[in-house]
Parts: structure tokens; sequence; C-alpha cells
């Protein structure tokens, strides 16, 4: 798709006032639309972003897959992987419509110079932890891309509309895998117990630094690429979480968690925002494994990818013929 | 030879009696292979009946910056609704 406007040295102003008018008026904006680069730039990173998390985010469910108790909870975590797959494929086609290729965003990640989501970088040490995955992590990712639904650019928005719908039913075969766990024998409630404690400060550093640390937060807010706060966010997920960790009768590991009768909130302890900039850093448990799985199923693909295209190109020759 | 897999629009009707509907785009080597991979992308959870597929370069679009004067013909047109046209009072089946 052509924009015509790649390269152009400073965007004029009436293209720039009728862009904001348009956010004004709560106009989506759409791919051959004129946009300010840093717009672009801002959402090609954050749908690309976005898109590799989904990628990646398939290694630690998908390391279960043949260790599933029950061949119910092994098509049913397929089916989950599968629709993670889709979403990054929803996804790189939206941010290939602001004109940068798929195969460039995907270099970007396998060169280690794109970043995903921090939490994919955790091991699944047990099989509750595929359950607190789908209850704390899609639980997480459902109130952070609710809003986006919304957000001021088509593609964008109508992807993340088919991706939520999916996403509900991620979360709930989580919460019904911990349901099962806590409502079995003692090692097995013990067994989801721990994969709460593990699972829950990285649930709730999902959502980013605090607002005040965040970097992205005001102009995004301004692009309507972002509709609420980080800490808004965070503070709806930690509201509709704690009460369901009680129904499960499990512990949420946070002595300082409490409710605040005041403002009808829950209040928690101190998040290690130390640890979050260290894995996000590419420090974390499993960075390289994930990485290097990431690359080795791309280079591992290339004779299907091209013996495919070699396969349609003499289709194509032998029609012309 | 680089080897980039085109990019195809994917439509879905979704019932017998609606029409195709875009919903969005996917890369694929060739038709048949669109097709496939339109079917286990978007149609998952019985999304549709019939897919259309055609490659992204072929479709022709208007252009946004030119949509103010393409359209413009139209705008001044209100004769063209029913809405125009006073109803005496008492007619009926108008």
């Amino acid at each position: 798709m052509s924009d015509g406007i790649e390269g152009r040295p400073e965007p004029d102003d009436a293209r720039q006032q009728c862009f904001e008018s348009r956010l004004d008026r709560a106009l989506k904006i759409e791919p051959p639309d004129w946009m300010p680069d840093a717009y672009r730039k801002t959402l090609t990173r954050q749908i690309s972003q976005h898109a590799h998390s989904e990628i990646v985010g398939m290694l630690p469910e998908g390391n279960w897959i043949t260790r599933a108790p029950s061949l119910h909870r092994k098509l049913i975590l397929l089916a989950k992987v599968q629709d993670e797959a889709g979403h990054g494929l929803y996804l790189y086609s939206a941010a290939e419509s602001l004109g940068t290729p798929r195969d460039e965003l995907v270099a970007a990640l396998h060169a280690g110079k794109a970043k995903y989501s921090s939490i994919f970088n955790y091991p699944t040490l047990t099989w509750a932890d595929v359950g607190a995955i789908g209850w704390l992590v899609d639980g997480a990712a459902i109130i952070n891309q609710i809003p986006i639904t919304r957000c001021s650019y088509g593609p964008y928005a109508r992807a993340m509309v088919r991706i939520c719908k999916e996403e509900s039913f991620h979360q709930r075969q989580g919460f019904d895998i911990m349901w099962t766990l806590a409502h079995g024998t003692p090692p097995q409630r013990a067994m989801a117990q721990d994969a709460l404690d593990r699972w829950w400060w990285p649930s709730v550093m999902m959502f980013g630094p605090p607002d005040a640390a965040s970097v992205h937060n005001e102009q995004s807010l301004r692009w309507k690429i972002k509709l609420f706060t980080n800490d808004e966010l965070r503070q709806k997920f930690i509201d509709q979480t704690v009460p369901q960790a009680e129904r499960l009768r499990l512990t949420i590991p946070d002595p300082q968690l409490r409710w605040n009768e005041e403002t009808q909130h829950y209040e928690i302890g101190p998040v290690d925002w130390d640890e979050f900039y260290r894995v996000v850093g590419g420090d974390g448990p499993c960075n390289r494994e994930r990485l290097s799985a990431r690359v080795d199923a791309w280079n591992d693909g290339a004779w299907v990818r091209d013996a495919a295209a070699e396969h349609a190109r003499k289709r194509a020759g032998s029609e012309a013929a | 030879m680089k080897n980039d897999w085109p990019q195809w629009e994917i439509f879905v009707r979704s019932e017998a009696g609606l029409a195709h509907k875009h919903v969005g785009s996917l890369h694929a080597a060739d038709e048949r292979m669109a097709l496939e991979s339109a079917r286990d992308l978007y149609t998952r959870r019985n999304e549709g009946v019939s897919i259309w597929v055609v490659r992204s370069e072929h479709v022709h679009a208007t252009d946004p910056a030119q949509s103010e004067e393409f359209f413009e013909p139209s705008e001044d047109k209100a004769y063209r609704h029913p809405t125009f046209y006073h109803v005496p009072e008492g007619v009926k089946h108008l």
C-alpha cells in the first residue's frame, strides 16, 4: 500500500490538523490516511511487540501440550496455543498495514532488537502453571486489550476485537485448571498455590512500569493508542483477581495486600521493579531460551517456505504457458 | 531468490444470504494455501461458510487525500432520499 508520505521532511500543518481533528472526533485512522511519522513509528513498535508476545507466548504453554494430564486438557491447550499463533498473525498484519513488511518485524525480534512481553521469560515448571497463565496472564491481557478495541488505529482495533473474544476462552480454561487443582488432593492444591506464588507478581508487572516512570503513557493517551494508564489497568486487574483467588481458596503472595473500604479498591505491597527491568533487559530466567527457540523454528521452517514458494512459481509458470 | 509469500486480503461469508466481508489479511505462497490458511485463521469457530482470497496488490482503492472531491457529488442531492419529499396529510402507502 502506498501512503506517499514517507521521507517527507516536515508534515504540513493542514494534514497534522486534519489528523488531530479526526482523533478529537473519535474517527479512526486507516492505513492509507496521512499520519505523523511518530504515530506510525509508535504504533509499529507497539503492535509488533504485541505480535511478538503472542508468538513467544506459545512457547511456555506449548511445552505442556505433550504432557497434559488428559486428552481433554490436551485438546483445549492445543486449541489455545493455536489461537495465540492466530493472534500473532492478526497483529503482524495490522503492523504491516503501517508499511513495515512482516519479515522485517520478525527479523528485529530474532536479532534481539524488538521486545515482547516479559512474562514469557518465566518458566512453566508444573501443569498448574498452565492454569495460572490462562487465569492470570490471559486475564491481565484481556484487561489491557479490551480498551485497545477502541483505539484510534482501525486495523489494530479490529484485530483486537477478534483477539479479546478468544482470550476469554483462554482465561476461563486457565481458571478451570486452577479450580480443579484447588479442589483436588493436598499435593494438587499445593501445586496450584505454588503456581500462583510464582505468577502473581510477574502478572502484576505485565501492565508496565508505574505511571510516574512510564515513558510512553502521555503521548499514547493523546493519540488514543492507549485509553487508560498502566496503573489504572493494573488496579482493575487486582480488584478483579483477588476475589477470584479467594474463591479458589488460594493465597495471593503479598502480606501487605488489603481492601481499602474508603477507595473500594485493593491495595498491594511494593512491586519489585528491579526484577521487571532486569527481565525486560534480557536477564530473566528464560530470555535466551525463548529467543533461540524462535530463531530455530524460523530456520528449521525455511525449507517449507522455500518449497511452497517454488511450488507456487512452478504452478504460475505452467498456467501461463 | 527471495521467497516472500505475497499478501492476500481475506473475505468471509458468515452465512448463506449474507455478503462476504473483509476480515483481515495473511501471507501465502498461492491461492490454495491462502484459502486453507484463511480457514485455519479466520473460521476456527464457525465464523464462515465461504471464503474469498484476493491478492492485496489487486485491490484498488480511493485515495483518502482526495476523498472530499471524490465523494462530494452526492452531498448536495438530498432529493435522492425519500425523506426529502413532503407527504400530504392522509396520503397512505407512499
